[in-house]
């Protein structure tokens, strides 16, 4: 039984489901798929869907955590991805031309990989703490992405945009199908390379890596751009979801909700080891939390507090500290380990 | 004979994967300093960590006083009247000294911490034991063996009944060790139960009373040090007699400098580190560094990797010049460096043993060209067999292994790259006579193999067996370079330190 208990997934993964199963007590069918004019339908569905751009967020978020730093700039990324993209496209004749989309998409994508560069840039290069470097663009983007849209939302008509935040394939939400090809992507990525183990070298212990010669400041800018890929990516699935570029709100507040993803799903702010798995149901966590909020009619004015509630519960239970204070170990137990690590039991130490 | 003021009984204690102690006692009396012996991995760490409550022991118990406790924390500990130093300074450098003396107990009136009377009593202390610091300076512009020495002011300042020194001696010179000693037998006489741990064997004879023997987690047994003579002690600490020692002797050969020097250094130098130097390093040859703690030493190995920028001169790595600017300029000559701190320089405490292991050669070759798993196995299997890291398991993580088997770890990791020059910087510090012996006999034998090694190492004894030629420091400067023969000892190296020359 400690074994299972002792796998880094455990806490994450039981939340999930206990979120899950509370959701089937008060809603009986919200376990029920159903398709319907040949797109899959249900709660889950709506989960996964509106989850998407958080997941993306969060999986770029995590590679950054891993090397110690943190990017509060996302939400703003995502305000101006959108913004671009609308605002190339609403400026097409014909605003339903796939090219002219793709040229929107590459072009929203582009920024936000150079808005990524600047921050990796200012916390490898310029050595600036991460808070600080991303806290730059955190607020000077919501203003880049007011310039863009000239302080206005813009609305546009694209049934090719739409596709991405809104439209099916195979039955399937394409954002989903979009975040499951990402989050795969960076799975490979980071366990079929050296990249994880590098990532997790730096977050280790930062000298140590210096003078083991990993070229640590490429590997720091290439997280913080692809994290900013991935919140331009989650830009573009929210503005075309709502065929809208919100300067303003687009975005709001999702770098808090990415930190707590990954947290939740067990990665360390202090950096060093981390797992995408973990912050997958992190993500899916606070989704269907945000979810659970509109299906069970709790009131609006009190979501924020409910949210918090369960927030700060879902993070207790997941500390050791407080659940070896609270349920009571047999005396002699040894303390819960934070490493799973299922080794032979009785290995003797030699010198 | 008093009773002892703090027994432990039959303590057991586990970790996933190990096994780290077995039912062992350990009785300390008032009045006495108790040397707590064994090699690295032998439990003494996670022992004293179980007294200062820092683990809870899986069975077994404490007895203070003739009464069970449960210790809970290193806080409870040290309200219990049992306060630690341990091996790594663990006190806060952003700090002043006097401030890091009553970290946490400030003595206070009406809610305001009153400064002056910490000043004050910070100076009284340091004075009575003639340390020679301004209570009023950062810790960590202190060397680091002030910086021990404040951490020992720390402990006794609590009025404590049981003191451990878990190897307090490890970066400190003679005379400071000799002060540390003198403090410890005016606690002794006080009535303080002193628990003293170190790897120099010489220390414990000097000034330990009584001393326990662990062995793979399990007690070996309890000695008085007047009635146990050094040949059985190391024999029980390994379990076996111990001769590689003395097998080891390198006869200064100079044969090998007929060959084209792997390194080079003309006029190397940095400001306010070490003052421009001359250096050549043969394949095959083993150049020790000698000097006392703050000649330079380190400075000027961290010079030859890249670790810190040279501001001066020339360095030439098998024939062709090359600018040392960082440690991937040098790795890529064929240069490794073990630092002198193997925690917070060396280690990823993170990640596993076999990902420590193969972490110099992965960052070699990119992220993007991963070792495959076979090749990986293969090679971190290899180094753990031939380095006896011990346990044996490449996935454990490294924070788990021992001292002795950490620097194996790192040295593994090195020797994976198959380097020209090995730089070595306290390879030995803190790790038990067994290990030690190991590595240096593994250091002949790569230089055997036509490595060249620059080593550095605070005991001359340990240079002087191993080296080919040796560079003498003082004061940040290269004042002598001499060969190894026969007739240099460890004295004619301190001659040379404090004059100049030998006579």
């Amino acid at each position: 039984m400690k074994t299972v208990t002792g796998h880094r997934l455990f806490w994450p993964a039981a939340v999930l489901v206990v979120m899950l199963l509370a959701n089937v007590v008060v809603t009986p069918g919200f376990l029920s798929v159903q398709v319907r004019g040949g797109h899959l339908y249900g709660s889950l569905i709506d989960i996964l869907l509106f989850g998407a751009p958080l997941i993306l967020i969060s999986i770029g978020m995590t590679g950054v955590i891993a090397t110690g730093g943190i990017d509060l700039s996302v939400g703003a990324v995502v305000a101006i991805s959108g913004a671009l993209a609308c605002y190339m496209i609403s400026g097409q004749d014909d605003q339903g031309s796939v090219p002219g989309v793709l040229v929107a998409v590459g072009l929203a994508l582009g920024l936000s990989a150079v808005l990524g560069l600047w921050n990796g840039l200012l916390v490898a290069r310029a050595g600036i703490q991460p808070i600080i470097a991303t806290l730059i663009l955190m607020v000077a983007g919501r203003g880049v992405a007011q310039l863009i849209t000239s302080g206005k939302n813009i609305n546009v008509n694209s049934p090719p945009y739409k596709l991405i935040g809104g439209g099916y394939l195979l039955t399937v939400p394409f954002a989903v199908l979009v975040a499951a090809v990402v989050v795969a992507l960076a799975g490979l990525a980071v366990r079929r390379t050296a990249l994880g183990m590098l990532l997790e070298a730096i977050g280790g212990n930062a000298e140590a890596s210096r003078l083991v010669g990993i070229r640590s400041r490429r590997l720091i800018v290439l997280a913080y751009t692809f994290c900013a890929v991935c919140a331009g990516i989650a830009g573009l699935m929210i503005s075309s979801n709502i065929s809208t570029a919100d300067g303003n709100n687009a975005g709001l507040w999702m770098e808090l909700d990415a930190i707590l993803a990954v947290v939740i799903g067990g990665t360390a702010l202090t950096g060093g080891r981390f797992t995408l798995a973990g912050t997958v149901l992190g993500a899916l966590v606070i989704q269907t939390l945000s979810t659970t909020i509109y299906t069970t009619g709790v009131p609006p004015q009190t979501t924020l507090v409910f949210k918090a509630v369960v927030v700060t519960a879902v993070c207790l239970i997941q500390s050791p500290a407080f659940r070896a204070k609270v349920f009571r170990r047999r005396p002699g137990a040894p303390p819960p380990d934070p490493v799973a690590s299922p080794g032979p039991a009785d290995v003797e130490v030699r010198a | 004979m008093p009773g002892a003021v703090l027994e432990m009984a039959g303590v057991s204690k586990g970790f996933p994967g190990v096994r780290a102690l077995e039912g062992v006692d350990l009785r300390l009396y008032p009045g006495e300093i108790h040397a707590l012996m064994g090699e690295n991995g032998a439990g003494k760490s996670t022992l004293i960590k179980v007294l200062t409550g820092v683990h809870q022991p899986d069975a077994g118990e404490v007895r203070l006083g003739g009464t069970p406790v449960s210790v809970t924390g290193p806080q409870h500990a040290q309200a219990l009247g049992i306060s630690t130093v341990y091996q790594e300074v663990n006190l806060c450098p952003n700090l002043t000294v006097a401030e890091n003396v009553f970290i946490g107990r400030e003595p206070a009136r009406a809610g305001m911490i009153r400064w002056r009377e910490i000043r004050r009593r910070a100076g009284e202390l340091l004075t009575r034991l003639h340390v020679d610091v301004d209570p009023g300076a950062l810790l960590g512009s202190c060397s680091l063996a002030v910086q021990q020495l404040v951490a020992i002011v720390r402990a006794v300042d609590v009025s404590a009944k049981v003191l451990v020194l878990d190897e307090p001696t490890s970066s400190l010179d003679r005379d400071e060790v000799e002060q540390l000693f003198a403090v410890m037998r005016r606690l002794r006489d006080d009535g303080v139960a002193v628990l003293f741990v170190s790897h120099f064997l010489d220390q414990v004879y000097d000034v330990s009373d009584r001393m326990t023997v662990l062995r793979n987690g399990r007690l070996v047994g309890e000695f008085r040090t007047a009635e146990l003579s050094r040949a059985d002690l190391v024999g029980h600490m390994t379990g076996r007699a111990l001769s590689t020692l003395e097998q080891l002797h390198v006869t200064g050969e100079s044969a090998r400098v007929q060959a084209e020097p792997v390194l080079r250094a003309r006029g190397v130098g940095r400001k306010g580190a070490i003052e421009p130097f001359d250096l050549e390093i043969h394949p095959g040859e083993v150049v020790g560094l000698a000097g006392l703690l703050g000649s330079g030493r380190t400075e000027a190995a961290r010079l030859m990797f890249g670790a810190d920028a040279p501001d001066s001169g020339t360095v030439t790595l098998s024939g062709d010049p090359v600018a040392l600017r960082s440690p991937r300029a040098a790795i890529g000559r064929g240069v490794a460096f073990c630092p002198e701190n193997r925690k917070s320089e060396g280690l990823v405490e993170d990640l596993t043993v076999g990902e420590n292991i193969v972490l110099a050669l992965q960052a070699a070759a990119g992220w993007l060209r991963p070792l495959s798993q076979s090749r990986r196995q293969e090679l971190v299997g290899r180094y753990i067999e031939a380095l006896r890291i011990s346990p044996a398991d490449p996935d454990m993580p490294a924070r788990n292994l021992s001292g002795g088997n950490q620097q194996k770890v790192l040295l593994a990791r090195w020797l994976i790259t198959r380097p020209k020059l090995l730089i070595l910087d306290e390879p030995t510090r803190g790790i038990d006579v067994g290990a030690k012996a190991e590595i240096q006999k593994l250091v002949v034998s790569l230089a055997g193999d036509g490595v060249a090694v620059l080593f550095v190492s605070a005991e001359l004894e340990e240079v002087l067996r191993i080296s080919h030629k040796i560079e003498v420091l003082r004061d940040r400067r290269l004042i002598a370079e001499v060969a190894n023969t026969a007739e240099i000892t460890p004295e004619g190296v301190l001659e040379i330190i404090a004059n100049g020359t030998t006579s």
